[in-house]
C-alpha cells in the first residue's frame, strides 16, 4: 500500500471507501426523492430538507479540518470558527457584489448597507469580488494566509497545548468583535445577507438548492480524501509522532513548527471552503460565526465523533446538528444543556467517540484494519 | 583568535576549505578524543580536566558515583553543553566544539537517553521509519513512498534489535526492555558512527538484561559504543575495557578485573557500593 503515490493511498484503504461509498449513495438517494418522488409522498424530500443536509455536509468538511489538526497534530484549535467564517465572508462578498443594481436602494456597485452608511465608494478590499474566479481563490487564500500569520508566529515560539487553545479562542472572539464594527465594512452586526444569485443561478430555486448541497458532498469527499491521503502519508506519521512526542521528534530531525505549519494552514484553507460552501445555503453571514462558543462546538461535533478517524468527525458534526435541529425546534432553551449531557455521557462511556464504537464493532468481528488500530492512540 | 590560530597552523588546511559533513577520518585510530575538558555550574567543576579516547568500533563503558560527570560528558559531546575549557574532537577533523547539537547529530553520533521515547501510536515498524536518515523537509516528507530498499534496512534493524515478529505492533504495547531495544534500533536508523547510550538496563529483568548485552555488543565493532551504567554485572558482562569517572575526571582505566582491582576504584565507588549493599 506504502508503495502507491501518496494521494492515491486513500482509495486503497477499506474505511475510506466506505466513506464514499456511504456519501456518494446518501447524495444519490436524496436526489432521486428530490426530484422523481412526487411533492406530498411521504418519502419526498423537500428543499428545505435538501438545504438542510447541504448544510450538515458543509459542517462536516469542518469538523474534518478540525479533526486533522486536532486529532493527527495535537493541536486543539477553539478558533477554527474563525476560518469558517473567513471563508463565508469571502463568499458573501462575491454574493453581494452578484446582487448588482437589485438592492433595495439600488446602487449599480455598493452593497445596500454602504449606501445606508453613506460611502460614496467600493472599499479597496472589495474590489475584484464581482469575479467568481477571485473570490473563491479568496476563500481559500483569506483563510490560508490567517492561519500562515497565526501559525508562523505561535509555531515557532513553540506555543503549543492549552496555550494555544486559548490563543485560537482569543483570535476568534477578537475577529468577532471586528467584524461587528460598521466601519470594518463588512455590514457589521448584520453581516451580509439578501444573496440572489451564484455563477447566475437563482439561490431561491430548489434547484440550485440541490445543486449546492451535491457540490458540499463533493467538498466534503475531496476535502476527506486530502486528509486520508495526508494522514497515511510519512507526514502524517510525523504528525502523530509530533503529537504524542514533540521534542522526540524534533529530535529526530524534523523540524516540526513546519510540519504544524503545514497542516495547521491546510486545515484553515478547508474550513474556509465549509464556510463558502455554508454561507449561500443558509443566505447569511454575520459575526456571530466568529463566536468563540460556535468553535467550541466544532470540537465537541469532533469529539463525540471520535477524535483522529476523519470520519468520526464528519459522523459527530452530522449526529450532533441533527439533534439541534430536532431540539431547538422541540424545546429550544434546553438544546445547550442536552448538548454538555451528550458531551458528559460520550467522555464517561465512549472515550473514543461513535467512531471508536463502531471500530469496536468491526475489531470483534476479527478486523485488523490498520487506520482502526492507529485510533487507538489517541485515546 | 581561535580562527586566526587555525590560520596560522601548518598541519591542518584551512577550516572553510573543509565541508563541515565530511566523512569522519579515523585513520588515527580514535573516533572520539577529549582532551583537558573541563566545565563548571556556578563554580561546581562537573567536569575536571576529563581526557578520554574511544577508537572506532570500540565498546567502552563508563561507570562512576553519582556526581562524577557521567550525563555532563554525554552533554558536551552532543552538543547540549559547551565546556568551559579543553577540546573535543570526532575523528580527526571535526571539532563538536564548534558544532551545535543537529550537525553533530547528522555527523553520526547517536544518544539514548535513559527513559525510552518511542512513538507510542505508531508500530514498531513506523517508529524505525521515521527514525531513518532522509530528506525531512515537508513535502518529500509528504510524497515519500516505500521502495524495497527503505524496506530491507528497516528489516535488517528489525533483526539486529530481535523486534522482527513485533514489527506490526504498536510501540504503545511493548515492554521497557523493548521499547529500549527500539530506540537504538532508531538510532542504529541513522547509520551512527558512535552511539551514546544512558544506563540502558536500568528496570530490566535479568533476560532482558542479557539479550541488551548480546546486542551491545553485537553492534560494537560495526560502530562504536560508549555505556553509561550503574549496574556492575552487566558491565562485567559486555565490557572489554572500562573507565572510571570520579569528580569530573579519570579515576582508572582498564579492563574490568584491573579497575576493580584498583584500591582507588574500590575505595571511592565499589566500596561505597558494597558499603550500601552491606547496609
Amino acid at each position: 500500500m506504502q508503495s502507491r503515490s501518496w494521494l492515491m493511498r486513500p482509495f486503497g484503504e477499506r474505511s475510506t471507501l466506505i466513506f464514499l461509498g456511504v456519501l456518494l449513495a446518501t447524495m444519490a438517494l436524496v436526489t432521486l426523492l428530490h426530484v422523481a418522488v412526487p411533492a406530498g409522498h411521504p418519502l419526498y424530500v423537500s428543499a428545505y430538507t435538501v438545504n438542510l443536509f447541504g448544510k450538515y455536509l458543509s459542517y462536516a468538511l469542518l469538523a474534518v479540518a478540525v479533526d486533522l489538526v486536532w486529532g493527527y497534530l495535537g493541536i486543539l484549535s477553539l478558533g477554527h470558527g474563525a476560518f469558517f467564517a473567513l471563508g463565508g465572508y469571502a463568499m458573501g462578498m462575491y454574493l453581494m457584489r452578484q446582487i448588482g443594481d437589485r438592492g433595495v436602494y439600488g446602487h449599480p456597485v455598493l452593497p445596500d448597507f454602504m449606501v445606508f452608511l453613506n460611502w460614496d465608494s467600493l472599499p479597496w478590499y472589495w474590489h475584484g469580488f464581482d469575479m467568481a474566479g477571485f473570490a473563491f481563490l479568496m476563500v481559500l487564500l483569506i483563510p490560508g494566509a490567517l492561519a500562515l500569520m497565526f501559525g508562523f508566529l505561535a509555531f515557532r515560539s513553540r506555543v503549543t497545548g492549552v496555550y494555544l487553545s486559548i490563543i485560537t479562542q482569543a483570535l476568534t472572539f477578537a475577529l468577532m468583535l471586528a467584524f461587528f464594527r460598521n466601519e470594518m465594512g463588512f455590514g457589521g452586526n448584520n453581516g451580509l445577507t439578501d444573496f440572489r444569485e451564484i455563477l447566475g443561478f437563482n439561490l431561491r430555486s430548489s434547484d440550485t438548492r440541490l445543486g449546492l448541497f451535491l457540490a458540499t458532498g463533493v467538498a466534503l469527499a475531496l476535502g476527506y480524501v486530502l486528509c486520508r491521503a495526508i494522514v497515511t502519508s510519512k507526514l502524517g506519521r510525523v504528525c502523530v509522532a509530533t503529537r504524542d512526542a514533540e521534542a522526540r521528534t524534533r529530535f529526530l530531525g524534523y523540524r516540526v513548527e513546519r510540519f504544524q505549519l503545514f497542516v495547521f494552514v491546510v486545515s484553515a484553507m478547508l474550513a474556509g471552503l465549509a464556510g463558502a460552501l455554508y454561507v449561500p445555503q443558509v443566505g447569511i453571514i454575520n459575526p456571530s460565526e466568529f463566536s468563540p462558543l460556535f468553535s467550541i462546538e466544532i470540537v465537541l461535533w469532533v469529539a463525540l465523533g471520535g477524535r483522529a478517524t476523519l470520519y468520526g468527525a464528519v459522523i459527530g458534526a452530522i449526529l450532533v446538528n441533527y439533534a439541534k435541529t430536532v431540539f431547538t425546534g422541540v424545546m429550544p432553551d434546553a438544546w445547550l444543556f442536552a448538548l454538555g449531557g451528550l458531551f458528559v455521557l460520550v467522555t464517561v462511556f465512549l472515550p473514543r467517540g461513535v467512531a471508536g464504537l463502531l471500530a469496536l464493532r468491526l475489531r470483534r468481528r476479527g478486523d485488523s484494519d490498520a487506520s482502526l488500530s492507529a485510533k487507538e492512540a489517541a485515546a | 583568535m581561535s580562527f586566526l590560530r587555525s590560520l596560522a597552523s601548518r598541519d591542518r588546511v584551512f577550516d572553510f576549505l573543509v565541508p563541515v559533513e565530511s566523512p569522519v577520518d579515523v585513520r588515527h585510530g580514535p573516533i572520539l578524543y577529549l582532551e583537558d575538558v573541563t566545565v563548571s555550574f556556578d563554580g561546581f567543576k562537573a567536569i575536571n580536566d576529563l581526557n578520554l579516547t574511544i577508537d572506532d568500533g570500540e565498546l567502552r563503558c563508563i561507570i562512576g558515583p553519582n556526581g562524577a560527570g557521567k550525563t555532563t560528558m554525554m552533554d558536551i559531546i552532543t552538543g547540549k553543553t559547551q565546556p568551559d575549557s579543553g577540546k573535543v574532537w570526532f575523528g580527526s577533523r571535526h571539532d563538536l566544539l564548534t558544532m551545535n547539537e543537529p550537525q553533530i547529530a547528522s555527523l553520526g553520533i547517536g544518544r539514548k537517553f535513559q527513559k525510552p521515547t518511542v512513538f507510542e501510536a505508531l508500530t514498531v515498524f513506523e517508529n524505525l521509519e521515521l527514525a531513518m536518515a532522509a530528506d525531512k523537509r515537508i513535502l518529500p516528507t509528504l510524497t515519500a513512498r516505500m521502495n524495497g530498499e527503505i524496506r530491507d534496512r528497516i528489516d535488517e534493524v528489525l533483526l539486529t534489535i530481535g523486534l522482527a515478529e513485533l514489527r506490526g505492533r504498536r510501540a504503545g504495547i511493548l515492554s521497557h526492555g523493548q521499547k529500549q531495544w527500539l530506540e537504538i534500533g532508531m538510532l542504529l536508523m541513522q547509520r551512527p558512527r558512535l552511539l551514546l547510550v544512558d544506563e540502558p538496563v536500568a528496570g530490566m529483568t535479568e533476560q532482558e538484561m542479557e539479550r541488551t548485552a548480546e546486542l551491545l555488543t553485537g553492534l560494537a565493532g560495526k560502530q562504536s559504543v560508549v555505556v553509561v551504567e550503574h549496574d556492575m554485572g552487566f558491565v562485567r558482562s559486555i565490557a572489554r575495557k572500562v573507565t572510571v569517572l570520579h569528580q569530573g575526571g579519570v579515576l582508572a582505566e582498564g579492563s574490568m578485573d584491573q579497575v576493580s582491582s584498583d584500591p582507588r576504584v574500590v575505595e571511592v565507588y565499589l566500596g561505597a557500593e558494597a558499603e550500601e549493599e552491606a547496609v
